[in-house]
């Protein structure tokens, strides 16, 4: 097999951080090649450099692309020669259609008139590819997180491809869906397409990588040769945090008290088509120390459940009741839920997380202001030491907790969001997805932080597209279909099989 | 920063040339603010030479300093507006209403100035939260929300003066804009009590730097090199001290110097010290994020443009009173001004930056060119070409810096 790739060298500096320190990578022809390590190693950066995001001349070293050095000076460059990369931060029109943003720069025309027979056509063909059941002019912003990855996926097909790099592609899909890309990898690959992988779910590489390249600290410290699952994850985990993890997830004694958290009989209606039942009727209750999650698949109305019940961020016609201790509470307005003592972490970070242009330090107590400040002059101390603190335990890595979060790598963005509801104080604590993205030893930390938060008495709801994730941390779950409850078991009954077969027959039954 | 930096591998580590190396990551960080206050310095010193001194000249100070109150003092409120994410683009033609509502108010009814200053400026905010209650409860663009207004208040300005301009005021109500600080001390040629408050400012701005710089210190904030707090310091206590000297000796303090001083000195601790600042920016920043944090977006916008427009109101009396009469002309494209001081201040038009200091010295770059311009002699169509380049520069400069990081 020829090389199709060689990077040699590679260094990358910014302020105060060395994201890269002389990193080699080598992929071949038709090969998927992986690329893992730890959140903040340096993956995402690797790859803006090889598209050219980072152009020639921002970064030391030399990259060769069949036999040819290249000098990009920007993503269009690395796109004309076949390479596309699709990051892990989506980057679509959320206005435009379907359609429109898979041919955008790139419109089906002629004389500048855009042929939109063919557009459709083609764009229902790449949908086809990637296994989206949407129509062509369906607007993105309609679309969840999930069916837009595909979205972005189909784009990427749209171009001549010659080697593909998808930024932890699988982060915000669900299990079926995750099968069905990494059956579309082995097909390209059929195909003489090479890939490069970042993912931090180890059996998906593990599963379909040749080769994995693990990356610490911005330096690349092994090259696996893992063609046909030669390499366990524990091999895999080792290389990454430079020890062995025995266990995924931490031990728990659950001391389970009285019920703290009830929904009753949710229902609430799509923003937009206020005809549409998104959450119908639902009702679910959590207990002081008990960890419950709530399994489904994308689009099972998970989220929207838990933002309309946070200050009724989400949907309209919103009916139903929400009890703390025994007592109906008014959760009208965010603020009146924090009050209550209901927090929620949202899945989407950037759009409703962070204030990405701010610092980590202003980030973190946004929602509970009054806790560095006395009702009206902010503490800066104050600030600096919650923010210190919580870097130090949940180990954000950030070169000061003065950078600006929209510089952190993906994980530990999402690491900023936990520690800003977990300074909120709350007594019942919504994470939605709360792993996404994260590696496998921050997501053990993480975990442990669920299981302290239970252990001193607090309650958890756990939104997980991840079952194992659900199976390892929670006590009891609920599944969820089609905005229903379809079921609810201890989770020492659970299993992922018996958790599909409810999905399952809940669609039949209509 | 040091001790922040030091157990996080993959940073940068520190060694010799350590100084250097933080003193270059700093102003690579500051070049904005920092630039702009050089800036302001150059231009000052370039006109200062080229009108043969005369810039700097107690009576051209003075002058400097009543000529640009009005746009400072909107500068404050606009500043605020557009870090949460909108724009005001009203603020000049509510000058002129309520600069007219006084006049008629003062003058044609024989109202007491005070009564009337108080109600004028309650018009003004009421005028401001009537555009803020659309834009932020309608989620009506605030472009198009006060670009109405800019047309409302032109025309009734006209309305309410019958075309007519409006004046004079009695002698109370235009020592706002002409008055001074009374000589208590009765030395001729010289206010002494200028010059002390002067010196007070002075002594109570290096405490408090040195007060936040010495509790920084101690909790290992990242925080400026010596030499450029210093040098800072000093820049700032001498030109205070050589205004408040050149100033005493002519006739003393304008009483709206010290209601502007007053003002930036109350913004700036909201915007840097206090929640509803820090909320402000949030919201600029991401409007979802910050309303899923708890925080009323909604009122925080409204209370903003209700601010904007006492703010404006404030303006309107000041001018009237420095004018001594009020025109339906009054307040035309002052908006202009404003908005052009915010943003060579450093804020940023997608929100969630910018600061009080910035956009006061932007609103001084401009004043200074104006009056240094005029002085020459330069003819008002090369001014406004001079001065729209330089706001395309200082906005293509912080791009410039921004994609450079
Ligand atoms: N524009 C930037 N300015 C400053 N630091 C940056 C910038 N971009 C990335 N970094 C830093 O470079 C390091 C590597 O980041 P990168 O995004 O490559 O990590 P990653 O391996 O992709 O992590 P994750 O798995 O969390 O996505 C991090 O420490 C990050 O904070
Ligand atoms: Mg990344």
């Amino acid at each position: 097999m020829a090389t199709i790739l060689e990077m040699q060298g590679i260094t990358k500096t910014f302020p105060g951080v060395v994201a890269l320190d002389n990193v080699s990578l080598r992929v071949e022809e038709g090969e998927i090649h992986a690329l893992v390590g730890e959140n903040g190693a340096g993956k995402s950066t690797l790859m803006k450099v090889l598209s050219g995001v980072y152009p020639h001349g921002s970064y030391d070293g030399v990259i060769e692309f069949r036999g040819e050095e290249c000098r990009f000076s920007g993503i269009a460059d690395s796109e004309k020669r076949g390479i596309i990369i699709i990051h892990q931060e989506l980057a679509l029109v959320p206005l435009l259609s379907i359609a429109e943003n898979i041919f955008l720069g790139n419109e089906r025309a002629s004389g500048g008139v855009i042929d939109w027979h063919e557009t459709f056509a083609r764009t229902r063909e790449l949908l086809a590819k990637v296994g989206l059941r949407e129509s062509p002019q369906t607007r993105v912003t309609d679309l969840g997180l999930g069916k837009q990855q595909l979205v972005e996926i189909a784009k990427a097909l749209s171009k001549e491809v010659k080697l593909l790099i998808l930024d932890e592609p699988t982060s915000s899909l669900n299990e079926t869906d995750s099968e069905a890309l990494l059956q579309l990898l082995l097909e390209f690959k059929a195909a003489g397409i090479s890939s490069i992988l970042i993912s931090h779910k180890l059996n998906e590489i593990s599963k379909v990588a040749d080769t994995i390249t693990v990356l610490r600290d911005g330096s690349a410290v092994s090259t696996l040769d893992a063609d046909g699952g030669k390499v366990s994850e524990a091999d895999i985990i080792r290389d990454m945090v430079g020890r062995s993890l025995n266990d995924r997830y931490p031990p728990r004694a659950p001391k389970i008290g009285g019920t703290i958290f009830e929904v009753k009989n949710w229902t609430a209606h799509h923003p937009q088509h206020s005809d549409r039942k998104v959450v119908d009727d639902v009702s679910f209750h959590a207990r002081a120390g008990e960890v419950v999650g709530i399994a489904g698949l994308m689009g099972a109305g998970r989220t929207e459940l838990a933002m309309s019940v946070f200050g009724r961020s989400y949907g309209v016609d919103i009916s139903g009741e929400v009890w703390m201790h025994g007592k109906p509470v008014d959760v009208s307005t965010v603020h009146r839920a924090i009050a209550a003592g209901i927090c929620y972490a949202t899945e989407d970070r950037k759009s409703y997380g962070l204030v990405l242009d701010d610092t980590i330090r202003r980030n973190i107590p946004l929602a509970h202001l009054s806790g560095i400040s006395n009702g009206i002059v902010i503490d800066e101390n104050r600030e600096l030491a919650v923010a210190r603190d919580y870097r130090e335990r949940i180990r954000i890595k950030c070169s000061s907790t003065a950078q600006e979060v929209v510089n952190l790598s993906g994980g530990n963005q999402q690491k900023v969001v936990l520690a800003k509801w977990l300074f909120a104080g709350p007594e019942v604590l919504i994470l939605d997805e709360p792993t996404r993205g994260i590696d496998v030893g921050a997501k053990y930390e993480i975990y442990s932080i669920i299981a302290e938060l239970a252990a001193s008495g607090k309650a958890i709801v756990v939104i997980s597209s991840e079952m194992p994730e659900l199976l390892g941390v929670t006590d009891r779950l609920y599944v969820m279909n089609e905005g229903r409850f379809v079921g609810e078991m201890p989770t020492a009954e659970a299993s992922q099989e018996k958790i599909m077969s409810l999905i399952i027959r809940s669609g039949h039954r209509n | 920063m040091s001790q922040e930096a030091l157990h996080q591998p993959g940073v940068a580590k520190p060694g010799i040339g350590q100084a250097a190396a933080a003193s270059g990551s700093f102003i690579r960080k500051h070049l904005r603010e920092y630039g702009i206050l050089l800036a302001l310095i150059v231009i000052m010193a370039f006109f200062q030479i080229v009108t043969n001194g005369i810039l700097l000249k107690p009576i051209n100070l003075t002058n400097l300093i009543l000529q640009n109150s009005y746009v400072i003092i909107m500068a404050l409120g606009m500043l605020l507006v557009i870090v949460s994410g909108h724009i005001d683009l009203s603020v000049g033609s509510v000058l002129g209403f309520v600069g007219a509502l006084a006049a008629v108010m003062i003058v044609q009814w024989d109202m007491n100035y005070i009564l009337a200053g108080v109600i004028c400026l309650a018009v003004g905010a009421v005028i401001g939260a009537i555009q803020g209650y659309w834009i932020a409860y309608w989620k009506i663009p605030s472009f198009i929300v006060t670009l109405a207004g800019m047309l409302v208040f032109k025309g009734l300005s006209l309305w309410v003066l019958a075309g007519q301009s409006v004046g004079p005021f009695p002698r109370g109500f235009q020592l706002i804009a002409s008055g001074f600080l009374p000589d208590v001390f009765g030395i001729k040629g010289f206010n002494l009590l200028s010059m002390l408050l002067g010196v007070a400012v002075v002594a109570v701005v290096l405490f408090f730097g040195m007060r936040s710089r010495f509790r920084n210190r101690a909790s290992g904030h990242d925080d400026e090199p010596a030499i450029f707090f210093f040098g800072r310091n000093f820049i700032l206590a001498a030109a205070i001290v050589y205004i408040t000297w050149a100033l005493s000796t002519f006739r003393g303090f304008p009483n709206v110097l010290v209601v502007m001083a007053l003002l930036i000195a109350v913004y700036s601790f909201i915007t840097t010290r206090t929640t509803i600042g820090r909320r402000i920016y949030a919201v600029g920043g991401n409007e979802k994020a910050t309303r899923l944090s708890g925080i009323n977006t909604e009122r925080l916008v409204f209370l903003t443009f209700a601010n904007m427009g006492m703010l404006a109101a404030l303006a309107g009396l000041v001018f009237a009173a420095r004018l001594n009469t009020a025109t339906p002309k009054a307040g035309l494209g002052f908006e202009l001004d404003v908005i052009a001081a915010v943003f060579i201040g450093g804020a940023s038009m997608a929100g969630g930056v910018g600061t009080i200091v910035g956009a006061v010295i932007g609103a001084f770059i401009m004043g200074v060119m104006n009056n240094g311009m005029s002085i020459l002699g330069i003819g008002i169509d090369y001014q406004q070409v001079i001065k729209g380049l330089v706001l395309l520069v200082a906005v293509i400069f912080d791009v410039y810096n921004k994609n450079r990081a």
